[in-house]
């Protein structure tokens, strides 16, 4: 297979006849437009291009885009190309891709902002979407009113799917990372406490810990990646597929029919999955302190069971409540925003659990802030 | 059922995506019994026309009317009675992917009718043979071909016996026999329901085989170039854009050499 050849012969008629050759394959050398250039260079000036192909063995798409390269070069400086001498096939996929002249105004605008006016755009769009939440959780409400009225219209057949799929399902994960949680909690507080041989006041540190913040944010963090990041991809497939447009145009309102079932059952799963962290936190506790340092398990629970008190039993589960809602709100809202494409639906769940995150931190904060304001 | 009483009448109605118009001043009638094409290039607009007329999006200018009720200018609950009388088959077929076929199709009869589970099963069962489905009740959408989705979707879209049916895009990606088969269910479902059936479609062969009235969209000027029957168009209209449209890119003269792939051949330069 010989390599692609080409060959400049200036005519005296301002003429400067081009002969391809060879095999013009993609990946392999072909000529560049550099020598092109050369070639037209010298006197007289050349006024014509002719292209001939008589030693052409096969070409593909290299051969084009090097064709177009040197008709663009000659459309500048005014010189006229045949192509008479070509192959047919060549001759026609140039007409083609040059028969529609290049769209200047049809790419994506892309000048640069200024930096003010960036701020101001992401400011302008921050109020928007803020609106939106607004909307989005009015919207909830309302569909939560028409379900204790007992109007909402949603299949209990999926209210129990989710009721599993965001309870009994995330049971072992939720285990795990609480005990886990528990276990570090006691080695990191064990080795300070025993300092002053208080090793015991661990199962204090564990309890209050776990049971009063520790366990809540765990869970609702485990559920934001878990079920938010699922809710929100199952709805923006929904959205994707026009599945929401079907059940808008039904007069279904898809807030009532997926979004209630699903903020229903997180909500009402997550006081039940932060009370099973808090006990498996203070279990992972408990495997330190009697496990390494030789304290009864007796007297560990006991000492757990006169630190926490039921108010931080309570306030753990009222965050766990919070949690559901902010989890499954930021998943659905996210779902129910997202766009029309497989990579608005990756987004979509991305920021689904960024939301969700952020929210648990900061409903966390408030939390604990009022709570010591109050005394509680 | 061939009357001419205005089914629904576009007026004046403007388009626009914030400040981006994207058609303006359209105005036609659609009459009782119709099967309506809305076509065009691709782009200009027809899916969101058809956005406008099932209540998914609002009009920036001018009305829609069903009969004589504006569809956008009356409560949301008026409209939502309205739409319940609309049936639409969406472009992908939009069948809920969490459902099997036959609570996709019983859904909106369980919904809005108060027929027991033993009539909504034999709705559903008829609905289904309807569009030649007969015994896939209990599939899901991801067990069934694209031409299958599409069909269960007509099936779902007729649940409630509606007076309007909309079609978006019915024939993309079904193959050129399918494509025959749905027109034709089309047909036999407008002349039987006596429903008036609205399609967004580009394909030539079904604009001729099933249309008897039509608007066409044009991109470039932003507006409706003509309206009413297609075959009328393509014999009587003079505006090149259309000509070009109907007779798929090709000039008169090049139609009455009648070879086909001449336009492949001889690219315009």
């Amino acid at each position: 297979m010989s390599a692609a050849e080409i060959q400049y012969k200036r005519t005296p008629g301002e003429i400067l006849s081009v002969d391809l050759g060879g095999t013009w394959q993609l990946g392999q050398e072909v000529p560049s437009t550099d020598q092109f250039r050369k070639a037209l260079e010298g006197q007289p000036p050349v006024k014509q291009v002719e292209f001939r192909a008589k030693e052409l063995a096969s070409w593909d798409s290299s051969i084009l885009t090097f064709l177009l390269e040197v008709r663009k070069l000659c459309a500048r400086a005014k010189i006229s190309v045949t192509t008479d001498g070509l192959p047919a096939g060549v001759r026609q996929l140039i007409d083609l891709a040059t028969a529609v002249p290049k769209k200047e105004d049809a790419h994506q605008s892309e000048s640069r902002e200024s930096f003010l006016a960036r701020i101001g755009s992401d400011a302008v769009e921050f109020v928007r979407s803020a609106g939106e939440l607004v909307a989005f959780v009015g919207e909830a409400v309302v569909a939560f009113s028409r379900l204790m009225s007992g109007r909402a219209k949603f299949r209990t057949l999926d209210l129990g799917l989710f009721l599993q799929e965001s309870g009994a399902r995330a049971v072992p994960i939720v285990a795990l990372i609480s005990f886990l949680v528990g276990l570090i909690l006691a080695f990191v507080g064990i080795l300070q406490l025993n300092l002053f041989g208080a090793q015991i006041y661990v199962a204090n540190l564990v309890g209050i810990a776990m049971v009063r913040a520790m366990g809540a944010i765990m869970t609702g963090i485990i559920m934001a990646g878990r079920t938010g990041a699922a809710f929100a991809a199952q709805l923006g497939t929904m959205q994707v597929n026009e599945e929401i447009d079907a059940f808008q145009t039904l007069g279904i309102q898809p807030v009532e029919f997926l979004v209630l079932p699903r903020m229903l059952a997180l909500t009402l799963m997550m006081p039940l999955l932060v009370l099973f962290a808090d006990l498996m936190g203070i279990l992972g506790g408990a495997l330190v302190a009697v496990g390494f340092y030789d304290i009864n398990l007796t007297i560990y629970l006991n000492h757990t069971i006169e630190a926490v008190g039921l108010n931080d039993l309570f306030i753990g589960l009222f965050m766990g409540f919070v949690f559901g809602i902010l989890v499954s709100l930021s998943g659905c809202l996210r779902g129910m925003q997202c766009g029309r494409s497989a990579s608005a639906v990756g987004n979509a769940a991305t920021s689904a659990v960024v939301t969700g995150i952020v929210a648990i931190i900061i409903a966390t904060a408030v939390i604990i802030v009022t709570c010591s304001v109050l005394g509680i | 059922m061939q009357t001419t009483e205005a089914h629904i009448t576009i007026d004046n109605l403007t388009m626009a995506y914030g400040d981006f118009v994207l058609m303006r001043d359209l105005n036609f009638i659609i009459n009782r019994g119709d099967i309506f094409i809305i076509m065009g290039g691709s782009g200009c607009g027809k899916s969101t026309l058809m956005r406008h007329m099932i209540g998914l999006k609002s009009p920036a200018k001018g009305q829609i009317l069903y009969g004589d009720a504006s569809f956008w200018d009356t409560s949301p609950d008026e409209r939502e009675q309205m739409m319940r009388r609309f049936g639409i088959l969406y472009q992908s077929g939009a069948l809920w992917s969490s459902m099997t076929l036959a609570e996709n199709v019983s859904l909106p009869l369980q919904q809005y009718t108060r027929l027991s589970a033993v009539e909504i099963k034999r709705q559903v069962s008829l609905k289904l043979s309807l569009v030649g489905l007969n015994g896939f009740e209990e599939f899901y959408p991801s067990e069934i071909s694209g031409g299958m989705c599409k069909r269960a979707g007509l099936a779902r879209a007729m649940a409630l016996d509606p007076e309007v049916l909309f079609f978006d895009e019915p024939s993309a990606g079904l193959d050129p026999v399918s494509a025959k088969r749905l027109d034709d269910l089309i047909l036999q479902l407008r002349d039987s329901l006596g429903a008036t059936v609205v399609v967004v479609t580009h394909e030539l062969a079904s604009i001729f085989a099933i249309g008897n009235n039509s608007v066409f969209l044009d991109p470039e000027s932003r507006t409706m170039l003509a309206s009413g029957d297609p075959n009328k168009l393509l014999a009587d209209d003079h505006d090149p854009r259309i000509q070009l449209f109907l007779r798929r890119g090709k000039t008169e003269d090049e139609k009455s050499a009648q070879n086909p792939v001449s336009s492949i051949q001889q690219p315009v330069s």
